[in-house]
């Protein structure tokens, strides 16, 4: 604490506006070494956008469950990563029994929408027994137990997966249909991206209605408002909660199949920490609760990684930056959770609301 | 057989013994209102009612039938309506959607309908029906919370506090309505600090003090209790 010009200065926030004006040289510095030695073309940072588009609408789909689930409980559930997992593992052997018996390319549509359909309902059934069993029971617990429970059931899930399917990697079978690229203003973009930023936005969509204009969305906001009140409207809040972990889980286990289509690598019990971890930094940038704050988040925090190596990490000099990708994800957690905790749209996480 | 019948309920916060024992009936059809000083176990008394908090002993009955089995949204269904104390309207929410949310127990097709008559009702209302209510006036949201409860066509409501914190004009517009809501045969359990106002309009009327009920009466006979002009009314 002192005093400058008569206006009591913060030593904290004076320490965080430094930070602020640091980061931001620094990032400028970087952009200008990029364009300025020019390395790279239009269409490459075209091509880095929708990827980035892509895989942000990846993140998006399952921030949306980070976020809906605080909206309602105050509470992270930080075993929705894995929520993500139990979809996209399940899943791939679907996929690659309809790849073997000539479903997927025959009939690609029709296989994808079932390959969807069966990831939300195996993410929905443990995003319900989560509720159930995990949180529930917590509901009026300190808010750190149901935290360190989320912890817990994160672990026994993917422990209970590899029992189930083993510690092999899978993939996602290709799909003949999605190969390729086509040309929008004269820049080729793969035809998988597109489909998967389509099919997303699709369900950012029909979510946004759903919240918006429904009876019962406008009860999950009554809920997440006020209990007590919502209850002495009629609405029961138990219903609403399980609602809401269903829905997020559809949407993480559409999203497990959109990121195998898109990456069909890397399928084993594991896959859910990092996508989790990501979507959680999405949900926080576009203000934790706020439904389009967790869709422009994704979308965002997809780009940032997408542009971030080559446009900022190469113009500070930094070898390999295509490997760092994830670095940039964890480091901008921390800054916005430095600068700017409330994110794009939202409200400063508080510790009491309800 | 009295429409709510309120028998000997005790209920604690952890262990501050807020009600002790307190029983009170309201006949179908008629206002009675709830009186006492700041604590006295009013607002604890209606939540009890309302299922929000159960009480450890004692029974709460609506037409002859224990509520204990009940959760709170079933007593919505039963019934039962609710303006909690500070109002509890859904910031976030516009005037419309609260409207609606006040509906949320019914399926029918006259929901639109009664919409509009609370509009005509508060026409204040209809102006910012497309407003969150979190940027109402005190006045306003209390408009709302009541027209909100009303959209449940409830059989008995609970108001708590209506008149609290509104210009007086406002205060005799808010009891104008209930009079009418329950002209319309909606019977009315009153909690209120202004005692007077609530006495005026109340058939009968109940007493709580430190958590249990010291008088009960009709309104009128209460008005001129000397004890009560001198705790409730300020008349010395
Ligand atoms: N959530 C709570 N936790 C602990 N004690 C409480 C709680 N709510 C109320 N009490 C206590 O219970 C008693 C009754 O409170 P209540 O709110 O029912 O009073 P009231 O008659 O409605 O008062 P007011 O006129 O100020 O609204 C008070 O002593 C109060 O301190
Ligand atoms: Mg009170």
């Amino acid at each position: 604490m002192g005093r400058f010009f008569g206006r009591r200065i913060n030593f904290g926030d004076l320490v965080v506006q430094l930070l602020q004006v640091v980061v931001l040289v620094i990032v400028v510095v970087a952009l200008y070494n990029t364009i300025t030695t020019g390395r790279y073309t239009s269409r490459h940072w075209v091509s880095l956008i929708f990827a980035g588009l892509a895989q942000g609408s990846i993140y998006a789909l399952i921030a949306l469950g980070y976020t809906m689930v605080y909206g309602i409980l105050r509470m992270i559930n930080f075993a929705h990563g894995e929520v993500y997992m139990a979809g996209a593992f399940s899943t791939v052997f679907l996929a690659q029994h309809f790849a073997s018996n000539g479903f997927l390319n025959a009939q690609p549509v029709l296989a994808i929408t079932v390959l969807i359909l069966f990831a939300a309902l195996v993410s929905m059934a443990v995003a319900f027994l989560l509720e159930r069993i995990a949180y529930r029971p917590l509901r009026n617990a300190p808010r750190l137990i149901p935290l360190i429970t989320a912890i817990g059931a994160s672990f026994t899930l993917q422990y209970t997966f590899r029992g189930f399917y083993g510690t092999q990697f899978r993939s996602y079978p290709e799909v003949t249909a999605l190969r390729g690229t086509v040309s929008l203003f004269g820049y080729s973009i793969p035809i998988v991206q597109l489909v998967v930023l389509a099919a997303a936005v699709v369900l950012m969509f029909v979510l946004y209605w759903y919240v918006e204009r429904t009876k019962a969305g406008k009860a999950m906001r009554a809920v997440s408002e006020d209990k007590a009140v919502a209850r002495l409207m009629g609405i029961d809040i138990d219903k609403v909660i399980v609602t809401t972990f269903l829905i997020g889980g559809a949407l993480a286990g559409a999203a497990g199949v959109f990121n195998g289509l898109y990456r069909p690598q890397g399928v084993y019990y594991f896959m859910g920490f990092f996508p989790g971890v990501k979507a959680f930094t999405a949900a926080v940038l576009g203000g934790i609760g706020n439904i389009p704050g967790a869709m422009v988040g994704g979308l965002v925090l997809g780009m940032l990684e997408s542009l971030g190596p080559n446009a900022i990490l190469e113009g500070l000099g930094i070898p390999g930056a295509n490997q760092l990708k994830d670095v940039i994800a964890f480091t901008f957690l921390v800054l916005i959770l430095i600068f700017r905790p409330q994110g794009i749209f939202g409200e400063r996480l508080r510790e009491k609301k309800v | 057989m009295a429409m709510l019948e309120v028998k000997d309920i005790h209920t604690y916060y952890d262990n501050i013994h807020a009600l002790k024992g307190v029983s009170l009936e309201v006949n179908e059809g008629e206002i009675v209102t709830l009186i006492g000083a700041n604590g006295a176990g009013k607002t604890t008394t209606l939540r009890t009612i309302s299922g929000l908090i159960r009480p450890t002993a004692g029974q709460v009955k609506l037409n002859g039938e224990d509520l204990a089995d009940y959760e709170t949204h079933e007593l919505v269904y039963k019934g039962i309506s609710m303006v909690p104390e500070g109002r509890g309207v859904f910031a976030q929410l516009t005037v419309e959607e609260n409207l609606e949310m006040g509906a949320y127990s019914r399926n029918d097709n006259r929901v639109r309908d009664d919409i509009e008559n609370i509009y005509t009702l508060f026409p204040r209302l209809q102006e910012r029906r497309r407003q969150v209510a979190g940027t109402l006036s005190g006045g306003e949201q209390q408009m709302l919370a009541t027209g909100r409860a009303m959209m449940a066509r409830p059989k008995l409501l609970l108001l708590d506090e209506p008149s609290m914190g509104l210009a007086p004009i406002l205060v005799e517009g808010i009891f104008d309505t209930i009079q009418n809501i329950n002209k319309e045969g909606t019977t009315v359990l009153l909690v209120e600090q202004n005692a007077l106002m609530a006495l005026s309009i109340a058939d009968r009327g109940y007493v709580l003090q430190t958590g249990e009920i010291v008088l009960s009466d009709t309104a009128k006979k209460l008005s001129n209790n000397k004890m009560v002009q001198k705790a409730y009314l300020g008349v010395d």
